[in-house]
């Protein structure tokens, strides 16, 4: 704008000409010249399309290398269903434990002070940052045919490694995290102020609890449950560590697309992974939304 | 409270523990034996030093694109925005094969680069792009916010007292950026060094070369080496633990200093 008012035409007032340069002068503090700005933003987009937009549009590209009927027929297979339902199915599991223990453990360290709350906080992080390898290798020693109980679990004829137990408790702990993060820094920002009136008008603890706190956070649970869910859905090393690739039973979406493409089923394996890549960007999508509404409750609860 | 506690240590303390115990059983010289066999060396030189110089690119183009994203208005902004969060979203097996499919001689992005003579695909190189994908949003989505929130007043400032826009960046943005950078740093890092599934499929996975440190637990677990697999595990879960400490320690400094302003 205030280049517009220095270069427009012979100025008539030198008054106004110093006005526009201090102007000018102000925003030139806060920004680069104009060659920095574009350098700037190409060097942006073009890293982004190259490490991000080019791999999700390869995806798609190799799954319909062949056509549409192509497509649908390979996600058609006995095969292919089997690992969908497996997924699903895991995905239930360790998003309703992770739920339950995420709302009490952001409720713990949100509203109550106690001894060791930052290492509670650190272990609540750990699968974050641990390679989900390792993730897997935990449970391999706790169960497998020479873990910790792995003798006890024969002689009573319980299967959880390269079962759907195994898979299930795998992806809980590498998904564990999710909820809990996104809750607590929303819980503690509200305060316990509510709760506590609640209680002196003679609300019980649970009436409480589901009377004031659960509306407060409803858009952060469902912003939880959303990234569990995608990352459950997605869970890829810990899984394949306790799996056991048994075809049909304990293969996931993720497993399969490994198999088929190592056995050069491009097609098929990217048709899979196109599926979870929809869900990939459908969660992002969903993400965007909710954290709008998530911003739109701040501000409510600000004024 | 309870619940919490007892929740906690079912799903998280007790497998931990579990690693640690069979750790104990290794004397201290069949421990130091395993890490310091040549493979294993390989693998974790190959798994921390890629991660590192992955996420020291982060940190650079991550900055780039925060400023791109937060101070200036181009057509596509939101959109870019959004893409950053892909490689989290997106589950790692994918991410593997499409980067495989992009950098392999025949991909799209590996055939121009052969003509170079530059290989990306079944090389080092691999793991790396692999990792530089993984970790982008982590220093992003760190630094955003506090790049959003600097109070422009301060630059002014700066500026008017005669500060060149360089020496405002260096003297004034950038260490109140520190603490985010690092954290992003940190958290590209940790996830870089622990990366399995994008990278297993581009890395080629040649023992000494392109064996990363969690692909070499997956092998001796499969050959029922469970001593070899567990000391590896030790010493990355160690560091991870270190790095998040570390990290949690980095944001309360930060909230420390944000009234001081």
């Amino acid at each position: 704008m205030t280049m517009q008012i220095v270069h427009s035409g012979p100025v008539t007032s030198s008054d106004e000409t110093v006005r526009a340069r201090e102007a000018l002068a102000r925003d030139n503090l806060r920004t680069e010249p104009k060659a920095v700005r574009i350098a700037i933003i190409t060097i942006a987009i073009a890293f982004l399309t190259i490490f991000v937009v080019l791999p999700l549009v390869v995806v798609f590209a190799h799954a319909f290398s062949k056509g549409i009927a192509a497509y649908f027929a390979a996600l058609a297979e006995p095969e292919a269903l089997a690992a969908i339902r497996l997924t699903l199915l895991v995905a239930a599991i360790s998003v309703g434990l992770n739920l339950v223990f995420g709302l009490v453990a952001a409720w713990a360290i949100a509203k109550f002070d106690f001894p060791g709350k930052t290492f509670l906080i650190t272990l609540i992080d750990l699968p974050f940052s641990v390679s989900p390898v390792i993730s897997g290798l935990v449970f391999v020693l706790l169960f497998g045919a020479q873990g910790y109980f792995g003798g006890w679990l024969r002689d009573h004829d319980i299967q959880i490694l390269f079962a759907v137990p195994g898979i299930a408790l795998a992806t809980t702990f590498v998904t564990f995290p999710f909820v809990a993060r996104a809750l607590i820094p929303l819980m503690q920002e509200q305060g316990t102020q509510e709760e506590e009136a609640a209680i002196s008008l003679g609300a019980s603890g649970l009436q409480t609890f589901f009377r004031v706190t659960l509306p407060n956070i409803k858009w952060g649970v469902l912003y939880g449950v959303l990234l569990c869910n995608a990352r459950a859905m997605g869970e890829f090393g810990a899984v394949s560590v306790v799996s056991g690739h048994i075809r049909g039973e304990t293969n996931t979406m993720p497993l399969l697309v490994e198999i088929l493409y190592n056995e050069y089923q491009f097609v098929a394996a990217f048709a899979i992974a196109s599926l979870l890549a929809m869900l990939a960007l459908i969660t992002l999508i969903a993400k965007t939304v909710l954290e709008r509404h998530l911003d739109e409750g701040q501000d409510a609860s600000d004024h | 409270m309870g619940l919490t506690l007892s929740w906690l240590s079912v799903i998280i303390l007790i497998p931990l523990a579990g690693l640690f115990l069979k750790s104990l059983e290794l004397s201290p010289e069949q421990f130091w034996n395993i890490l310091s066999s040549r493979r294993t060396l390989n693998a974790l030189r190959v798994s921390f030093g890629l991660a590192f110089a992955a996420a020291c690119v982060n940190l650079v183009m991550g900055s780039i694109i925060v400023w791109a994203l937060v101070r200036y208005r181009f057509p596509g902004r939101r959109l870019f925005d959004a893409i950053v969060d892909v490689p989290f979203a997106l589950p790692t097996a994918v991410a593997g094969v499409a980067l495989t499919a992009l950098f392999a001689e025949k991909g799209w992005l590996g055939a121009p680069l052969a003509a170079l003579g530059i290989k990306v695909a079944f090389t080092p190189v691999g793991i790396f792009v692999a990792m530089i994908f993984i970790g982008i949003p982590f220093v992003v989505r760190t630094v955003q916010p506090v790049l959003q929130d600097l109070d422009p007043e301060i630059e002014e400032a700066a500026g008017s007292l005669g500060a060149s826009r360089w020496q405002t960046i260096i003297r004034v943005i950038l260490p109140s950026l520190a603490p985010a950078l690092l954290t992003g740093l940190a958290l590209a890092f940790a996830r870089a060094v622990g990366e399995y599934g994008s990278v297993i499929f581009i890395a080629g996975n040649l023992p000494n070369v392109s064996e990363i440190a969690p692909l070499l637990i997956v092998i001796r677990l499969s050959e029922f080496r469970y001593a070899d697999a567990t000391a590896i595990a030790v010493v990355m879960l160690v560091v991870s633990f270190v790095i998040i400490f570390a990290v949690n320690r980095l944001q309360r400094w930060a909230q420390s200093r944000i009234p001081a302003r």
